[in-house]
């Protein structure tokens, strides 16, 4: 499914790539635990987009009022959490794995 | 009696039932909320002077619907006065709140674990379970096993070896991550959403993070009620000194404590500063970082309570400053030298702070300071490797103790003798 999605969609000289995504409970509010998704988009903005089309009002949870990515939430890109990957500007490959995980846990000091 | 009424999104203000729950739907963390009223006409300086020395004396001020039924002998650590110490810092009126010989398992966790493990009784959980840096899964794995739950800790694989012995001992399932804190600490996210475990740290946040007020309570009862001036904290995830500020806040509120302004000041190491990093910058927002230090008790690069961290240092009119890990041992030895209390890593990232604030002009030397020690020394023992002079070795022969020990001491010190 996400290989055959891989290359479709030419955007401004990106490809879209198969990822698999990890959406937890918190953001897909249901009962049973977390969505794997497979999905074919090119970066960080058009995953957000996705989402937003599966999960109604999600991107006003995922993003603050000026559209950056919500300081609550981290986005993991197979082990790299997305900002030191260059954030916005990543460009997925093909089969990374990313997580939506809320900054939530922690130390306690 | 339970004076706690529900849970509140600190971002949205959305109010929730009680319950086991991560995060608000709009992803910001929950908040616990009170009868305040109810604090207000019930409690008074007598009632709570009338309870044993545990952190239970504030027991209405904690998220508990009932009384605690485990970990009952937990904090009311020594609030000690530091006149050494204060001299070699250079400033006037110190004390040590002195979590290093907290109960059971000597740090400042042993308070924040109390109240989780009470909570996971009340919730149904039979599984305990923490991400953690060292301290927390030691806490976690004795609260547990004295409540006769199975625990399980999550813990980077390169910890100190006390900390792993001091977490298998008590029966705790020790699971070691090939990777940093951080991803600990995602991947406990994961199994929490997943498998229903009673995460302390995680879906137990809420109510975990308010054992820490207890530490303020004590330093404010034990100063005879009343708050210091300012009070250096270790920061990690950030949520311990939110929970100072909010402590004397309760504490003013209720009308236990005259209110004052008081000052939050922030340490960290500077191999992971995320939090002062933020505040020197002069805003809140966190950049995480790739933590590399000796304190790895505070070594979390994506603090959880960061953005409300450098808001109440910020609010207070603090500041945030961190220490090399060289500076970081010495304030380890300065504490052990001056006052005889061994911390932690984290104890010489906060002396050395303060050090360095008070040096700097930063804080002033002659306000009443409270320095937050909040693990032991015991643990980290592999931070003073090769960092002190061990002594000399010599044979059972009054000749070479006077020649190789006493000539020394002689040639190095005057002694009084008569």
């Amino acid at each position: 499914m996400a290989s055959a999605l891989a290359h479709i969609g030419k955007k401004e000289g990106t490809f879209n790539m198969g990822i698999k995504v990890r959406v937890p409970t918190a953001i897909t509010r249901g009962a049973t635990g977390s969505d794997n998704l497979d999905l074919a988009v090119a970066n960080l903005p058009e995953l957000l987009v996705k989402l937003e089309s599966l999960y109604p009002g999600v991107k006003a949870s995922l993003l603050d009022e000026k559209g950056n990515l919500n300081r609550f939430v981290n986005i993991y890109v197979n082990d790299e959490d997305i900002r030191f990957l260059g954030g916005d500007k990543y460009q997925f490959q093909e089969g990374d794995e990313v997580l939506l995980i809320p900054s939530i846990a922690g130390g306690a000091y | 009696m339970s004076y706690v009424t529900g849970l509140k999104c600190r971002e949205c203000g959305k109010d929730y039932p009680i319950a086991p729950r991560v995060v608000c739907d709009c992803i910001a963390p929950l908040e616990i909320m009170y009868d305040v009223a109810g604090w207000k006409r019930d409690l008074t300086r007598e009632k709570i002077a009338s309870r044993p020395p545990n952190m239970w004396r504030y027991r209405e001020l904690l998220p508990l619907s009932n009384d605690p039924t485990v970990s009952l002998n937990v904090g009311y650590t020594p609030l000690v006065n530091a006149p050494r110490l204060a001299k070699a810092i250079g400033c006037r009126k110190l004390w040590i709140k002195n979590d290093a010989v907290n109960s059971p398992t000597l740090s400042f966790k042993d308070r924040v674990v109390a109240v989780a493990l009470n909570k996971a009784i009340e919730f149904g959980f039979k599984i305990i379970a923490c991400a953690s840096t060292g301290n927390l899964a030691n806490a976690v794995a004795a609260h547990s096993a004295a409540a006769g739950l199975q625990a399980y800790v999550f813990i980077p694989e390169d910890l100190e070896e006390a900390k792993i012995i001091g977490s298998a001992v008590y029966g705790a399932k020790v699971v070691k991550i090939r990777g940093n804190y951080d991803q600990v600490n995602r991947l406990c996210s994961q199994i929490a959403g997943e498998h229903g475990w009673g995460f302390v740290n995680v879906n137990l946040r809420a109510f975990y993070a308010e054992g820490s007020k207890t530490l303020a309570y004590e330093v404010a009862e034990q100063l005879g009620w009343r708050l210091p001036d300012q009070v250096v904290v270790p920061m990690a995830g950030g949520s311990l000194i939110t929970r100072v500020g909010k402590a004397f806040d309760e504490l003013t509120e209720i009308g236990l404590v005259e209110g004052k302004p008081y000052i939050l000041y922030g340490a960290q190491a500077t191999g992971c500063s995320p939090i002062t990093t933020a505040t020197k910058a002069g805003h809140r927002e966190i950049e995480p970082q790739r933590p590399s230090t000796i304190a790895r008790s505070l070594a979390i690069g994506n603090p959880a309570d960061g953005y409300y961290a450098t808001g109440a240092i910020m609010a207070s009119g603090g500041a945030g400053e961190d220490v090399s890990d060289p500076e970081v041992v010495a304030g380890m030895k300065l504490l052990a030298e001056t006052e005889g209390i061994l911390g932690e890593t984290a104890a010489g990232v906060t002396v050395a702070v303060a050090q360095k604030l008070l040096a700097s002009g930063r804080m002033n030397p002659d306000a009443e300071t409270v320095l937050c020690v909040t693990g032991n020394g015991l643990k980290t023992l592999d931070a003073l490797q090769n960092q002190l002079d061990l002594g000399l070795t010599i044979r059972p022969r009054l000749e070479e103790f006077e020649e190789q020990v006493l000539n020394a001491v002689q040639a190095s010190v005057p002694v009084a003798v008569s």
